[in-house]
């Protein structure tokens, strides 16, 4: 069997499974855990629990405005990651090919020049944010392996991609490959560590919202 | 009450009882373990170690050292879920993933825990996940207690108030101090009646240092004539329990006060100006009982404003600026931003605000028992220059707040800076300018 076959076969189907069980599992895990109503008397004026939880959600896309300038460097630079990471994802047309073929699911594509180009400004946030974590005294305090590991295997992905892209190094099918391996050991790390947060992010600041929301605290 | 100065003291460890030190991580461990509610568990795994809130945190900001990180003072707390009960614990247990926890970990860690967190939750404002930290340390604590590894002035503290009801004075005492204000003051103070509607309750500062604001809240209660009393039976409502991570106490100490209320058929009990207080009883008393509660709590900031609302009294205006220092427990996570300005208003002050305020005004830096903690008082002093900064940045003639406890710590930075702004209390300025 072909390396790239491999890849696209088996590799992909078991990353894939992982994926789905393992996030599963630890959504559900967390989520039967104990309920610990709030029987106390709500603020007058507060309101229904889950408007409060969704307001948080919302609230929490950016910084209150005492603290942006203080997160200013992670702000942007996480979004320049994500936006940039959703935009190659879902705005290749190899990529939407890809989805299609998996769940029959289909969309226009972007320009394959810009996608490119978002690619390399996702790459370059992506060593900024690992640059930060090695040098800033607090990121290198609480970092541990973990982080590490999450960051590698976002990162793999870009860059596997852009080199297959530009077929720069090795042949197109070899890094191709490489590319889809990365994408597989990705998906097998994502439900274990802090790439968890992709699902995560709504319960956690949810929950938060709601016990505050309900204190007359806007979050 | 008030701690001695030393700036010399270091942050160390103290250790309550003789026990081994598997006992202390066991007994640590499983109240860890048993913490971890849906809520606490997404919060423990929702972290993606952004460091943001170290930026939030006072003790970070005035120090900058990293140790101070919010995220890092629940790294004992993650690994006891990692290893105990997250989804994956079983895995993690088996491959050795993360290591068990260690008594001298837990020890250096009660610096983190006690002397530098107030619990005051401004890193959860700024936690892009939503994460609210200063809830999860509170639930550290609860571990900590049980291993018997707090900080001693604290345990001292626990002691007293497990003995009296009170970290300051025995429930016996309570009738005499009450006559000597009130004599003090020329104003009646009921105590121990059989049946009233208002029971109104105190902070450990207010039976000691500051026992004017006993007379200042007897004459307004008295001035809108209603039935109120203070009582033996539960008098204190600051709950030291909810502080130092007593269960126990935080429970005996918030049933006294409900079902005192409850006895003299009240259906009020009226806090003090004090933060700690509101966030024990007024957002977790009705977790004791498993059900709502049969009586409204109310803080003194809300009833002043309610008062004034309703006309029932009228207070002078004072025509001066003023700044106010929110409690957190009172505003970020309690709700009275809005309350305490509309009586700031009522007084006719032109405020101006402090340049971090309301849901995000720093920390007094003396809250969840750090001012009765002797060994944070340097720590504590660092803090109170950023205040003290934003303060005199505003130009305001006077320096309000709604907390006994913030008072106290401000009052005590002050006299270690030589700064001569006096913090003063809301309940007392409305007090002193009751028109007629």
């Amino acid at each position: 069997m072909e390396l790239l076959d491999f890849a696209r076969g088996p590799a992909l189907d078991f990353a894939m499974l992982v994926f789905v069980l393992g996030v599963t599992w630890r959504l559900v895990g967390v989520l039967l855990l104990p309920r610990l109503r709030d029987r106390s008397a709500p603020r007058e004026g507060a309101p229904p629990r889950l408007v409060g939880a969704l307001r948080a959600i919302v609230r929490r896309m950016w910084p209150r405005k005492e603290f942006i300038q203080v997160t200013l460097f992670s702000t942007i630079n996480s979004y320049v990651f994500h936006l940039g990471l959703a935009i190659v994802v879902f705005g290749l047309a190899a990529h939407i090919v890809f989805i299609h073929d998996l769940f029959g699911l289909s969309w226009p594509s972007l320009p394959s020049d810009l996608v490119f180009g978002v690619g390399v400004i996702t790459l370059a946030a992506l060593v900024a944010a690992l640059v930060r974590r090695l040098t800033h005294p607090v990121l290198r305090l609480l970092s541990g392996p973990s982080d590490y590991l999450s960051w590698l295997l976002t990162t793999l992905p870009v860059l596997t991609g852009l080199l297959a892209t530009a077929q720069i190094g090795a042949r197109y099918e070899t890094l191709l490959a490489a590319h889809i391996l990365s994408i597989a050991a990705f998906l097998i790390w994502f439900p274990f560590g802090k790439l968890m947060h992709a699902f995560l992010f709504a319960f956690s600041r949810g929950a938060t919202g709601m016990r505050f929301s309900h204190r007359g605290v806007k979050v | 009450m008030s701690p001695a100065v030393t700036p010399s003291t270091t942050a160390g460890f103290d250790r309550q009882g003789e026990r081994t030190d598997d006992d202390r991580v066991d007994a640590a461990m499983r109240s860890f373990v048993r913490e971890f509610g849906v809520t606490a568990a997404l919060h423990m795994e929702s972290c993606v170690h952004c460091g943001m809130c170290a930026e939030a945190c006072h003790f970070h900001v005035a120090t900058g050292q990293a140790k101070y990180t919010p995220a890092y003072k629940l790294e004992p707390f993650r690994r006891a879920y990692l290893r105990e009960v997250g989804p994956f614990a079983p895995l993690v247990r088996a491959f050795g993933l993360v290591k068990k926890l260690r008594v001298d970990e837990l020890q250096q860690w009660q610096e983190l825990i006690y002397d530098s967190c107030t619990m005051c939750g401004r890193c959860t404002m700024v936690c892009p996940m939503g994460i609210d930290i200063a809830e999860l340390v509170k639930e550290a604590r609860h571990g900590m207690f049980k291993a018997g590894l707090i900080p001693e002035r604290l345990a001292l503290m626990d002691r007293a108030a497990q003995e009296w009801g009170s970290p300051a004075t025995p429930a016996e005492d309570l009738p005499d101090i009450l006559a000597e204000v009130s004599e003090e003051h020329g104003v009646p103070i009921p105590c121990d009646l059989p049946q009233a509607d208002i029971l109104v309750t105190a902070a450990p500062a207010e039976l000691g240092d500051h026992t004017k604001a006993l007379a200042d809240a007897a004459k307004i209660l008295n001035r809108i004539g209603v039935k109120w009393t203070m009582h033996q039976g539960g008098f204190d409502a600051s709950n030291i329990g909810f502080n130092n991570g007593d269960l126990q106490l935080q429970e005996r100490l918030t049933r006294a006060i409900i079902d005192t209320a409850v006895k003299i058929g009240a259906k009020t009990i009226l806090l003090p100006e004090c933060g700690h207080a509101y966030g024990a009883a007024r957002w977790e008393a009705a977790k004791w009982y498993g059900q709502a509660l049969p009586v409204r709590i109310i803080h003194m900031t809300e009833f002043l404003d309610e008062l004034i609302a309703e006309q029932r009294i009228r207070v002078k205006p004072i025509a001066d600026t003023a700044t106010f220092h929110d409690p957190c427990q009172i505003v970020r996570r309690g709700g009275l931003e809005a309350a305490a300005r509309r009586v700031l208003a009522a007084l006719g002050f032109e405020l101006i605000e402090l340049q971090d305020h309301g849901l995000t005004g720093y920390c007094c830096g003396g809250g969840g028992g750090v001012v009765s903690n002797q060994r944070a008082t340097p720590l504590r002093h660092k803090v109170f220059e950023m205040k003290k900064a934003q303060v005199e940045a505003t130009g305001a003639q006077r320096f309000v707040t709604s907390c006994g406890q913030c008072r106290i710590t401000l009052e005590m930075g002050a006299k270690h800076a030589h700064w001569d702004k006096k913090t003063e209390s809301l309940l007392e300025l409305v007090a002193d300018n009751l028109a007629d």
